[in-house]
């Protein structure tokens, strides 16, 4: 492997960071949303390919891209808040409710969304970031979209929010310990209702940025499992916002790893290659789950935790 | 029964149906046994590839008078199949099953035909051997051959001669497409050369368009693929102004600037022909095995993306296919440098079914 091939991988390990992450980024931020809160809402996969279907519906019919995402984000804000509800009803498990609202959220993106496989919808644009860069591989790797810093931004603000503001203030005490909430005169189900369905929204501004970016296409293979594997990413970046965007970059980086290799002509072993994301989550989480801030970090309501 | 029959009025059908036989041969017989022809595909009908190329065929094949057409989709290889069609068959009066997945022949199709005897099932691969039931057969397309002419046109498209491939699995069926297109290539360009990225599965859309990407960014100016569906590759090569080249069903209203051609099946010539065997009372073939030569192949109408050389090209490329010119001749070697064949290959020698590896100038391993 030359110095170049080593330029291509890391150049591609960059390009695939910014064009991957930012579904996974979305959705985790979703959850990270949701979770703190108290509740799991296992159902942003559903909410992500109904996303990204009535993204590109949206875009199709109305002729925006971006009225397209906002489209997305609502249908992903009723899928949650139906989600909220129901969770309130007694004797509910959310973690059941949730698979149950993944496959309904899927069954109606495949339901509703085939008359919409053929058309060609406009998508949304990158802005060229590596324009002075003269490498084609460079200004390739930084067509960057705006949900990409869209995303970032939400990240530092929620973080922000968690700890400054009074909204922040009551998420978190209703996800620690609902019974402190009561007593503070707080409903809870109504923080966590507000929480499931801004989080359902932002899982499905994340589905509408596969059908209108990257990717760029619906059809009905195009989730595979990335609002699953989100979810799970947040319990990695330990309900932390910032961390669940490093978490997605990684992610992505570690996703583009295997056609990269192949393409500087590593090409033996790409099964392993391709397993590396899954791998590396793996040990991070081995590795991050046996301290014992790991387990303080967790917001106390949480089902799986209690 | 015999004598119970010799009616007036039996005779008198019988007559007419007689006259009408000797008139039009199969309308007469699909008004008395009405054909209906079940269709089972593992995915959407409308993917751009595998499942849309059959979805078309059935969609010609429902023009065809006397004939109904039952349909069902994203029919898991499990069995899910198994329900399919004992309710096409119990529920809707099939006679005749098209499975059409890999994964639907054993056990599946094979119990099936064992319980259904008096019902036909064909299956879409080259599975059926001597000795599996009688009612079930395959029917199969070497799509390597219009892949020769996608790589005959994309020699003479592209400026640099590297074509990029996305594929699936390395299966001797998709190695022999990569083959295929770098022998096409070759033959009109010798320095010509394919690089290839495996995504190890079928449908996975977001791998398939990193891989177009980093084959466009390793300098491949033509991308191609052998993937479920190829919607995505297709438009990540457009998207990035290079030129592509389709598999399976037409893709070229995805890439109106840079489609050149594209290898497709043309199933409706084995439904047609089985459709027909239906009509007239005759045995469905257990085993038809298609090409270009008996016009089960063709290849998707020249777009943007083609130079006139290159059709002209291609186009020759189709009339020597037709005639059975051979795509492998002998000595290749593989790109480790091992002779793999050492004569010349007819295009539908069963050895060739066993590919295990790509030819010197393909980049890219199967493991």
């Amino acid at each position: 492997m030359s110095q170049g091939d080593l330029f291509i991988v890391f150049i591609a390990l960059i390009g695939g960071a910014i064009r991957v992450s930012t579904p996974f980024m979305f959705v985790a931020l979703g959850e990270c949303l949701t979770e703190k809160s108290g509740r799991i809402n296992l159902g942003l996969e559903g909410n992500l390919v109904l996303g990204a279907m009535v993204a590109y519906a949206g875009s199709y019919t109305t002729g925006s891209p971006w009225l397209g995402v906002l489209m997305a984000g609502c249908s992903g804000l009723v899928l949650g808040a139906m989600h909220g509800y129901i969770c309130k009803l007694p004797k509910v498990n959310d973690i059941a409710v949730g698979i149950a609202f993944m496959s309904f959220g899927i069954g109606l993106a495949f339901f509703f969304g085939k008359p919409y496989i053929q058309p060609t919808a406009p998508r949304l644009e990158a802005i060229p970031l590596g324009g002075w860069s003269s490498d084609p591989l460079v200004a390739q790797a930084l067509q960057v979209n705006p949900l990409f810093f869209l995303g970032i931004a939400l990240a530092l603000f929620l973080r922000w929010a968690f700890a400054n503001t009074r909204w922040g203030l009551i998420l978190r005490m209703t996800g620690d310990s609902a019974a402190s909430a009561r007593a503070m005169g707080v409903s809870v189900d109504l923080v966590r209702l507000l929480a499931t369905a801004a989080g359902g929204f932002l899982a499905g501004v994340g589905g509408a940025f596969l059908s209108l970016f990257y990717p760029g296409s619906w059809n009905e293979g195009l989730s595979s499992g990335q609002g699953l594997m989100a979810v799970a990413l947040v319990i990695f970046a330990r309900w932390d916002p910032i961390r669940c965007v490093l978490a997605a970059l990684l992610f992505g980086a570690a996703g583009a790893l295997g056609p990269s290799l192949q393409s500087i002509g590593v090409s033996q072993g790409y099964y392993f290659f391709n397993a590396a994301p899954y791998i590396l989550t793996l040990f991070i989480m081995i590795a991050s789950a046996r301290s014992k801030s790991a387990a303080r970090e967790a917001p106390g309501e949480l089902s799986i935790v209690k | 029964m015999f004598t119970s029959s010799l009616t007036r009025r039996s005779l008198l059908k019988a007559g007419a149906a007689g006259a009408a036989l000797a008139a039009l041969p199969f309308g007469a017989a699909r008004a008395a046994n009405p054909i209906v022809i079940g269709a089972v595909y593992v995915g959407p009908r409308d993917d751009f590839g595998w499942n849309q190329a059959h979805a078309t065929a059935m969609d010609i094949l429902k023009q065809v008078p006397g004939v109904t057409v039952i349909e069902e989709e994203k029919v898991a290889e499990t069995d899910a199949v198994t329900q399919s069609m004992e309710s096409m068959i119990n529920l809707d009066q099939a006679n005749l099953i098209l499975a059409t997945s890999f994964g639907y022949y054993t056990p599946f199709v094979v119990e099936a035909a064992k319980k259904y005897p008096n019902v036909q099932f064909r299956h879409a691969a080259p599975l059926w051997k001597e000795g599996d039931p009688k009612n079930a057969g395959s029917y199969f397309g070497y799509l390597n051959q219009a892949h020769f002419v996608n790589g005959v046109a994309a020699g003479l498209s592209s400026k640099a001669g590297k074509i990029g491939f996305v594929a699936a699995k390395p299966i001797p069926s998709v190695l022999s497409n990569v083959n295929s297109v770098l022998l096409g290539a070759r033959s009109v360009n010798p320095n010509a050369t394919v690089q290839v990225i495996f995504t190890g599965e079928w449908s996975l859309p977001v791998r398939e368009a990193e891989a177009s990407n980093a084959l466009i960014d390793a300098g491949c100016d033509v991308i191609t693929c052998h993937v479920d569906g190829p919607k995505v590759v297709i438009e990540t090569a457009e998207a990035r102004g290079v030129k592509s080249c389709g598999h399976n069903a037409s893709q070229a209203p995805l890439a109106p600037k840079g489609f050149i051609t594209g290898a497709e099946y043309k199933w409706e010539t084995i439904y047609k022909i089985y459709a027909d065997a239906l009509a007239t009372g005759s045995e469905l073939p257990n085993f038809i095995a298609g090409g270009y030569h008996n016009d089960m192949l063709r290849n998707t109408p020249y777009g943007a993306g083609a130079t006139p050389e290159a059709i002209q090209a291609a186009d020759a490329a189709i009339a020597g296919l037709k005639a059975k010119k051979p795509i492998y001749v002998g000595p290749l070697k593989d790109n480790t440098g091992k002779i793999v064949i050492e004569g010349t290959m007819d295009n539908y020698d069963p050895v060739l079914d066993g590919m295990g590896y790509l030819l010197e100038g393909v980049q890219g391993s199967t493991t």
